[in-house]
């Protein structure tokens, strides 16, 4: 069976999280945190390692779909 | 400039053609003695098809151009005799670097494999493998070039195209049943027949310096992104015959190509990098580059080869190898059709196999050229982050793309392969991969084998011809129809292939010693694999039927048999 994204809420401290990535992007220059995105979508894509999971979130965070 | 390599000039000569009022008729024009021309002419030459090759120049490439010829462009040029000079020439390389600032980041070995004619790539200046090709084309014979011939205006007719020829003495007109063009990027044929070249550009300039030096890099493939000796922009150092370094540097959109090519510009560039060494310059370009193609590679009598066919960036060695391919496929359909053994619409299925190797070619050097040349802030953001994570993130040095070298094209889906499940066996899904490596399509791999007691290479015993490849135990039978199939249909070669030598029956027998030819080719005792003229896989089977083998050698040569033309009438 194919995997799909899960779009449910699974974090156990979401406002934690949130505050997480508001800290690391706080202090940086546009370059800097165009950059620091572009690495944490590229850890995150490989660690889901399903192609089609991360074209859905793509899709998704694209609007051509709302999921 | 250069002073490793003098240009040898051919002589422009008067001939018959030129008679006032003269149309000379040729069965088969060859337009441009580039690289592509001149592998098309030697092809044909080999397989007795004689053709007029016309070139608008009098002299093989000025300067070096293509410099990676992979291996399957070896394995077609030592098929047309010149493929041992490559090696002799050439320099062998594996290895390949990728640094960031000024740290490395990723390396690859294309991993020699032992049991291989050739490597995996072999550099070399164009204007060497060009010479040759003359050289080889002269010693065949069939061949006529006409050097400071160019080609100005295309017709085509009904049944023949007209070309108007400009030479020294002036225009001369002629006629052809075939015209290959071979004529470049900016080709005259396709301005003649107002066909579209449609694709991408890229906005970005690169400057090559060919630089001969005494060096002790070692031979690798070196790519720098935001090098100190070249901030925000890529370098690629890469090693030819002679003693000559290409060195590409990226300039952006925005450089100046007039002043980037003098030489204090370049020579300063080249300090910055190569430090107070002793180096002189060869030959020096400013290129931008742009992936586009033609729809369709035939248009009736006329058909595209290389770059007047397609373009793409030269990152991936994909032009120059993707040309050779071309002549590949090409010619031996064409002389089959010359022939008289398959019909005209054998030569669509060069359109069916190599549009789709174009579009490989188009696709992977456009996604080097994105990486290399990032678009905007964001795709920048994006490239920066794979190089940065590369050096201690396994997973990220896979992303990393200065070029995808060039592999041959496997021709999945050919009209002209008998899949796998035919006949009679269990319908595979479509789209599924077959029991065998090779797949019907893709070429054969070579192996060392022995015939007679010799030493030899299985994809020089496969030679130019179609081939049927039956492997078989030390102690099976022979087949009792194969006799009979190599006496009614003579242009199938059999070849038997076994782990020791045995009773080959009076066929050629080669004994594959190491099991590296089975091991490569997915053979097993029983296994029957037909193999075309360009030596790419028309059919395999578990166990030989000659009816069968005939039949996958008419699929090969776009012979409709009458059930099937009833088939599609119905």
């Amino acid at each position: 069976m194919t995997a799909h994204l899960e779009t449910g809420p699974r974090l156990d401290d979401p406002d934690a999280l949130y505050e997480a990535l508001m800290a690391a992007y706080r202090d940086l220059p546009d370059a800097e945190a165009l950059k620091l995105s572009a690495k944490l979508v590229l850890l995150l894509a490989n660690h889901i390692g399903d192609a089609a999971v991360v074209r859905e979130a793509l899709a998704i965070a694209s609007g051509r779909t709302d999921g | 400039m250069p002073k490793t390599y003098e240009n040898p000039r051919f002589d422009y000569r008067r001939c018959a053609d030129q008679q006032p009022g003269a149309v000379a008729h040729h069965p088969v024009v060859v337009v441009g003695a580039g690289l592509v021309g001149l592998t098309a002419a030697v092809d044909l030459a080999t397989r007795g098809v004689p053709c007029l090759l016309l070139d608008d120049d009098d002299t093989v490439s000025f300067g070096s151009r293509a410099i990676c010829f992979s291996k399957r462009s070896l394995e077609i040029a030592d098929r047309l005799g010149v493929g041992g000079r490559f090696l002799e020439k050439g320099i062998t390389w594996n290895r390949g670097k990728v640094f960031l600032k000024d740290r490395e980041v990723y390396a690859f070995d294309l991993l020699p494999e032992p049991g291989h004619a050739y490597p995996a790539f072999v550099n070399l200046q164009q204007y060497y493998p060009e010479e040759w090709l003359v050289e080889r084309a002269r010693e065949l014979g069939l061949t006529e070039i006409r050097w400071k011939n160019r080609v100005t205006e295309v017709v085509q007719e009904d049944a023949r195209v007209r070309l108007t020829v400009e030479t020294p003495d002036g225009p001369y007109a002629i006629t052809c049943d075939w015209l290959l063009a071979c004529d470049g990027a900016r080709s005259q044929v396709r301005r003649c027949l107002g066909l579209e070249f449609k694709g991408q550009v890229f906005k970005d300039r690169f400057l090559i310096a060919d630089v001969i030096m005494k060096a002790d890099f070692p031979t690798e493939r070196w790519f720098w992104f935001d090098p100190p000796f070249h901030p925000g922009q890529s370098v690629l150092l890469h090693r030819q015959a002679d003693d000559v370094w290409r060195i590409d540097f990226q300039l952006g959109w925005d450089a100046d190509p007039e002043a980037e090519k003098q030489p204090e510009r370049v020579l300063s560039r080249l300090k910055a990098m190569l430090g107070e060494r002793d180096f002189e310059l060869e030959w020096v370009s400013v290129y931008t580059f742009q992936c586009r193609r033609l729809d369709r590679f035939r248009h009736g009598r006329i058909l595209f080869l290389g770059d007047s066919a397609h373009q793409v960036s030269p990152f991936g060695a994909r032009g120059g190898n993707g040309g050779m391919q071309d002549a590949d496929n090409l010619c031996w359909k064409l002389a089959a059709v010359l022939e008289g053994t398959a019909p005209e619409t054998l030569l669509d299925s060069y359109d069916d196999e190599r549009v789709p190797a174009a579009d490989d070619n188009i696709l992977n050097s456009t996604r080097s050229t994105d990486f290399i040349t990032p678009k905007n802030a964001a795709s920048r953001a994006f490239r920066d982050a794979v190089l940065e994570l590369s050096g201690q993130q396994a997973f990220a040095r896979r992303l990393v793309n200065s070029g995808r070298l060039s592999l041959p094209w496997g021709n999945a889906g050919s009209p002209l392969s008998t899949p796998c499940d035919e006949p009679g066996g269990v319908a595979l899904p479509p789209g599924a991969p077959c029991p065998g490596a090779p797949c019907p399509g893709a070429p054969c791999p070579d192996a060392p084998v022995e015939r007679d007691g010799r030493p030899d290479w299985l994809l020089r015993q496969l030679g130019d011809g179609f081939v049927l490849l039956l492997a078989l135990a030390p102690d099976t039978p022979l087949p009792a129809s194969l006799a009979a199939l190599a006496r009614e249909v003579p242009a199938i070669r059999p070849l038997l292939i076994a782990p020791a030598p045995r009773d080959a029956g009076g066929l050629p027998l080669l004994v594959d010693g190491q099991g590296l030819a089975a091991a490569r080719c997915g053979l097993v005792p029983g296994t029957a694999l037909l193999f075309r003229p360009d030596q790419h896989l028309a059919a395999r089977w578990p166990a030989f039927d000659a009816a069968a083998v005939r039949a996958a050698r008419d699929r090969a040569l776009g012979i409709v048999s009458d059930q099937e033309r009833k088939a599609v009438a119905s």
